[in-house]
């Protein structure tokens, strides 16, 4: 980092360890209009608005010029006047306007820079070509045509989620952002995360909208509507309403929910709380029988959907807890529905989410009761402000009011599972009381706590240490688990949160959603902790006492049925096999190996090389046809064959031959 | 539980010679070991990659991504960026029509037209359903003294032509005078 002084529009700025001019000038109060700026990503330079003039070097990007002693910058000059314009100008030719109907109009970006910069008029013809919009995943909508191609979900999906899903392809006035072979995304490996929408700046990628889908919930008088709402929303929404992020709007929201017309209106608290009893009980129970460690949480959907998709090895690793959400849903269509006297098929249990995975979440097949869905619909947290605005509800005059019981109650340690390590610190209060006995008080567990992405900490407890980790972002979940399976670290249990500072740095969260506003939103939840009158899960006795009516007691045969789950391997993207023996003249026997990353690396090319070359000693390629096909869900078992409808799995070099043998050609005519 | 998708039906490029796809396989596992799975390598093993499929077939495109780990729509995004590589199969002769200021000013449009006329390609298509004719404009071929011109699977260079001459040639190439002369188009 240079050091020095810099001239920003006639004033010395001290350049302060600054990264680039970008920064400095930010910090010197003069608020340059960006798209593809974001501090936690790399830098791109792309949408060329901070456009400077510097004395000698003439225009420049200031996100891509770092500054150095003496340089004179001017930011508001005719010529970056008339380019910033300019630029704008030609974005809003190629970007279909249609913001009046458009989801993200009020907090667009492109429309606020464009309003803000004066663009009254776009002398330019439009695009000819309008691509189709995508609706296929269960969380997002991708629409290409407001797309301004600035590369900011490509970023966010690459640098920080590790996953890639985006990419530009094709090139000059047909690039577009999209998929590989521009699939649907539900049939990439999206995990639904919805960080994406969260950076990007037009309405090019946004939340899949069920608002509707509520209204017609609530507007059926036959129907009881339940709504559960999650920890991380409360600290957010209120930003919807003009408070600052992480100002406290609970008791508001209560009362907008109830006006907007919820039956019942229940707080996800209780059934963190319960989570974190089944999953600390989980936890105690694998270190006394050895069980498979670390144990990973499993409350994030995105994780859960990386882990199924690209660590197959690792899923008896994850809780089999399902997360609150789910285990809430479950509570409603199966016990309290039975106890209020309630068909569960009248009751609609919707939940509001700071999240777009939990949506996914919802429609997965696990998570039914009586053939219909145990949680109906999820609402972002953004969603539920557009119904409280659309019911014309005036949110800051609303007297605060309580969430209904029993339903309703939470400790603080269910509150901080809204901030990453949250679920670590309320495992740590409720097994630390669990194991060392002792009185009330509070613990408060430090290190799990911040906005970095990977924590670690250790707990002296019970006679042993316990190694934790606390990890926020995909990326970074990717970088311990390879350490993990290298042998360089050892954990005995690691909380992972797809989204950087945990669910309060949702994709359903408002906008901005940056690092500034999470800290926030994270000061918030942690006041909220400390001014619960309980701190700990087990102190919580609506919990504790629905588990004894309902289960007898946590952690047995009946919460495992109703409050777990499982995982299944799962491919990453769809697509037809690589064909390696072409069509043979007879019907032939299917014989499918595995390419996926998984066992490829196991080595699957070797094997498909193998049956090749016995096929042509035996002489039976013409009744095979051999194809390398991708994922077929068995990850976790080593090398999968599928002959015929049969998958046969574990395969190696020392029994591919005898395999061969007595499961592939013992089902073709053989010649010999 | 997947998220199964209805597979696209498969796409015969051709009629396939026993083991010939078997041999492409292992080729393809030969170039991407070749280079020893380096990302930064990526376009010369696309490169290589269709010149042993003529073009670059979906599924290969996701066995390239997965042996090199990188995610799959970076290779979409390389593959789509260069107009050398094809994700679409291509004719059994790819002839490529120069449209360079040169070539155009002297008539290269009627060439195209005729050509297209000739092997009956449909609006907005490049290849006939046989999958034996390609035919392409290109911006350039740096023969404009011989303008205008075309070549034959980048090898053959007609030069001066006419639209007859064009679809002599192409007739020439239907009835199979020009056998052996297959495959290899510049990559």
């Amino acid at each position: 980092m240079s050091t020095g002084n810099v001239s920003i529009d006639g004033r010395l700025v001290e350049i302060n360890d600054c990264r680039n001019l970008l920064e400095l000038i930010r910090l010197a109060g003069i608020e340059l209009p960006t798209f593809c700026y974001h501090s936690e990503l790399s830098i791109y330079g792309a949408c060329r608005m901070c456009m400077v003039e510097v004395d000698g070097r003439g225009l420049t990007a200031a996100c891509s010029t770092p500054p150095e002693n003496g340089m004179v910058v001017h930011t508001n000059t005719a010529r970056t006047r008339r380019l910033r314009r300019m630029i704008i100008e030609l974005l809003l030719a190629n970007h279909e306007r249609e913001c009046t109907s458009c989801e993200r109009s009020g907090n667009c970006r492109l429309q606020q820079l464009a309003h803000q910069l004066g663009v009254t008029r776009v002398r330019f013809g439009g695009r000819d070509r309008r691509l189709p919009v995508d609706g296929s995943s269960p969380a997002l909508v991708k629409n290409p045509n407001k797309c301004i191609l600035c590369g900011d979900c490509v970023r966010m999906c690459k640098e920080i989620q590790g996953l890639g899903i985006w990419d530009f392809a094709f090139r000059g006035a047909k690039t577009q952002v999209t998929t590989a072979f521009d699939k649907p995304l539900a049939e990439v490996s999206c995990v639904n995360c919805g960080q994406c929408a969260a950076v990007c700046p037009t309405g090019a990628l946004t939340v899949k909208p069920d608002v509707d889908r509520v209204w017609e919930a609530i507007y059926d008088p036959d129907k009881v509507v339940v709504v559960q709402v999650a920890p991380a929303v409360r600290v957010a929404i209120g930003e919807e309403f003009g408070l600052h992020p992480g100002e406290k709007a609970t008791g508001q929201m209560v009362a907008a929910l109830r006006r907007i017309g919820f039956d019942r209106v229940f707080d996800t608290l209780f059934t963190a709380d319960m989570t974190t009893i089944e999953e600390s009980l989980e936890l105690l129970g694998r270190l006394d029988n050895g069980g498979r460690l670390p144990l990973f949480t499993s409350c994030c959907p995105a994780w859960v959907k990386y882990a199924e998709q690209f660590h197959a090895g690792l899923l008896e690793n994850l809780s089999t807890c399902r997360s609150p959400q789910q285990m809430f849903g479950s509570l409603i269509k199966k016990h309290y529905a039975r106890e209020t006297g309630l068909e569960s098929g009248k009751m609609v249990c919707v939940s509001v989410m700071p999240c777009t995975a939990k949506k996914f979440e919802a429609i997965r097949p696990e998570f039914v009761t009586a053939e219909s869905p145990d949680v109906d619909i999820v609402l972002t947290t953004v969603e539920l402000a557009k119904m409280i605005k659309e019911a014309g509800i005036v949110f800051n005059e609303l007297e605060p009011q309580t969430f209904d019981n029993p339903l309703g109650m939470g400790s603080g340690a269910a509150v901080i599972y809204g901030a990453s390590g949250g679920v670590m610190e309320s495992v740590v209060r409720f097994v630390s009381f669990h194991l060392d006995g002792a009185g009330q008080g509070r613990v408060d567990f430090y290190p799990a706590r911040g906005m970095q992405g990977i924590k670690e900490a250790e707990l002296a407890i019970g006679g042993q240490t316990l190694k934790l980790a606390v990890v926020n972002g995909l990326g970074n979940a990717e970088k311990l688990i390879r350490r993990l399976e290298a042998g360089e670290i050892f954990y005995h249990a690691v909380e992972i949160m797809a989204c950087p500072g945990g669910c309060l740095g949702g994709g359903g969260q408002p906008v901005p959603n940056d690092t500034t506003v999470r800290r926030e939103r994270m000061k918030g939840i942690y006041s909220l902790d400390r001014a619960e009158q309980l701190h700990r899960p087990q102190d919580n006795v609506f919990v504790t006492r629905a588990l004894e009516r309902w289960f007898g007691g946590p952690a047995n045969r009946n919460t495992h049925r109703d409050l777990h789950t499982h995982y299944y391997p799962r491919r990453r993207i769809s697509g037809k096999p690589v064909d390696v023996s072409g069509e043979p003249e007879q019907q032939p026997l299917e014989v499918a190996v595995c390419v996926g990353t998984n066992c490829y690396l196991k080595g699957s090319y070797d094997v498909l090389n193998k049956f090749a070359e016995l096929a042509r000693q035996m002489g039976i390629m013409d009744y095979l046809r051999l194809k390398g096909t991708f994922c077929l869900e068995h990850c976790d078992c080593g090398v999968s064959v599928k002959v015929g409808e049969e998958i046969i799995t574990g395969v190696d070099p020392e029994n591919v031959e005898e395999l061969f043998r007595a499961r592939v050609a013992a089902r073709v005519p053989t010649p010999r | 539980m997947g998220t199964k998708s209805v597979e696209p039906a498969p796409v015969q490029p051709e009629s396939i010679q026993p083991g010939a796809l078997e041999r492409k396989f292992a080729k393809l596992q030969e170039i991407v070991s070749r280079h020893e799975g380096q990302v930064a390598h990526l376009i010369a093993i696309l490169q290589e990659v269709q010149q042993e499929y003529r073009y670059l077939p979906e599924e290969v495109l996701t066995y390239i991504a997965t042996a090199l780990n990188i995610p799959p729509a970076v290779v979409y995004g390389v593959a789509t960026f260069y107009a050398q590589f094809s994700l679409l199969p291509k004719g059994k002769y790819v002839i490529r029509v120069c449209n360079g200021t040169a070539c155009h000013v002297r008539g290269a449009e009627g060439i195209h037209f005729a050509l297209r006329k000739e092997t009956g390609l449909a609006e907005g298509q490049e290849t006939t359903p046989d999958l034996q004719f390609t035919v392409e404009t290109v911006s350039c071929l740096g023969a404009c003294g011989l303008a205008p011109v075309m070549t034959v699977n980048g090898r053959e260079v007609h030069g001066q032509m006419t639209p007859e001459e064009a679809t002599a040639v192409l007739n020439r190439l239907k009835s199979g005078e020009n056998q052996g002369e297959r495959g290899d188009q510049d990559a």
